[in-house]
């Protein structure tokens, strides 16, 4: 595995995007999604929200990081809110 | 009546998923792990977080060649799409001609992409070149080596006759695909020309011009043989798209983890562009 360059930071961050998709495949089986209409401009199912908020807030890390100096982890804060409402309100 | 639900069946797609997952996933993720890392070899790397990122947002070069690649990508889409339904509207749908015409328009799809750039190196060239001498014929100054517009012309030409066979064909494949029904229903409503095109033909059309526009969308973001081989990035770096600037960095300078960081953004555009298409596709199908 030392080929792949591992670092616990990036360890840490594809297990807990991996934890993620296994919770989401979870309750997929316990509770199957329904295709609804949020705020988001066209229906999605549980999936598609979890995408758009992985999508948005990659988006928003890189947009931080080329406008200012300021510690990335105010950006993965406002990331945790912003994906938040995407899950419940998209 | 809701169809049934078999989870059994996602075992069914397990090998697909794994291979999946080794020719795709665990490379990108040694690149995400690679951007974070300055990479000396194998054993000595430096951990630097998200520096390599920042640097790579606020490089001039790498803003100035993405203008270029966004900007590439929407004219070969302004040209190739309309010029592709237009093709596919003029093949006759029926008879002998069909074939030779669709035969004709897949060779440009058959010639490898290194060698287009070669004929249209030679094709373009001013001295010898039955493009370049015919325009230098007609007196206007052509130098496609010298001149950023030129250049830029020679390869928008030369995308366009290699790729806009490829939205022809599939236009024509979804002009086929609409029955004669409509044809007689619209001629007996007096409709042809504009109307015929914007009532009946179009409405068929959305699918796979859906396609095409991706396809062509995803190619063009990520040209690198033809303009590499036609101008090397030049003149000066007016060609020099993000492919080229990326391998420059990662193959030419060898630096590992800024080339990492910056094809992590570069993956990043090419989704986020194909989502923001896919979710105005949803949108207006919704």
């Amino acid at each position: 595995m030392s080929w792949m360059a591992w670092t616990w930071q990036t360890a840490a961050f594809f297990s807990a995007i991996g934890l993620a998709l296994a919770a989401m495949t979870w309750a997929e089986v316990r509770w199957p999604t329904k295709v609804r209409q949020g705020f988001l401009p066209m229906p999605t199912t549980r999936g598609d929200r979890f995408f758009i908020s992985l999508l948005g807030s990659a988006v928003v890390h890189v947009a931080w990081l080329a406008a200012t100096d300021a510690p990335v982890g105010w950006a993965s804060m406002l990331c945790v809110g912003y994906a938040g409402a995407v899950m419940r309100y998209g | 009546m809701q169809p049934s639900r078999n989870n059994k069946a996602w075992l069914a797609v397990a090998p697909v998923v794994l291979v999946v997952a080794f020719s795709a996933i665990v490379p990108l993720m040694t690149v995400v792990n690679y951007s974070v890392q300055d990479i000396f070899d194998v054993n000595t790397r430096i951990f630097v977080g998200l520096d390599w990122y920042r640097e790579t947002l606020r490089d001039p070069r790498f803003l100035e060649a993405l203008l270029r690649q966004l900007s590439f990508s929407a004219l070969v889409l302004v040209l190739e799409i309309p010029l592709g339904i237009w093709i596919a509207r003029a093949i006759p749908r029926q008879g002998r001609q069909t074939t030779v015409f669709l035969i004709i328009l897949a060779v440009p799809l058959l010639i490898p992409w290194n060698v287009v750039g070669v004929i249209w190196q030679i094709f373009a060239r001013p001295d010898i070149g039955l493009l370049g001498a015919a325009v230098s014929a007609l007196g206007v100054s052509y130098n496609y080596t010298s001149s950023p517009v030129d250049a830029w012309v020679t390869l928008l030409l030369m995308d366009v006759w290699h790729w806009t066979s490829l939205v022809a064909l599939l236009c024509f494949a979804g002009l086929a695909s609409i029955p004669p029904a409509y044809y007689q229903a619209a001629a007996l409503d007096g409709a042809k020309g504009w109307r015929l095109f914007r009532h009946v033909e179009l409405p068929h059309l959305r699918s796979v011009l859906t396609i095409a526009v991706l396809l062509r969308a995803m190619d063009s973001l990520m040209i690198y043989t033809e303009p590499f081989v036609l101008t090397g990035g030049g003149p000066g770096a007016s060609t020099t798209f993000l492919s080229q600037y990326l391998t420059t960095m990662a193959v030419g300078q060898f630096d590992l983890g800024p080339a990492a960081a910056f094809s992590v953004l570069y993956f990043l555009l090419i989704l986020l562009l194909c989502w923001i298409f896919h979710a105005s596709v949803m949108r207006r199908d919704a």
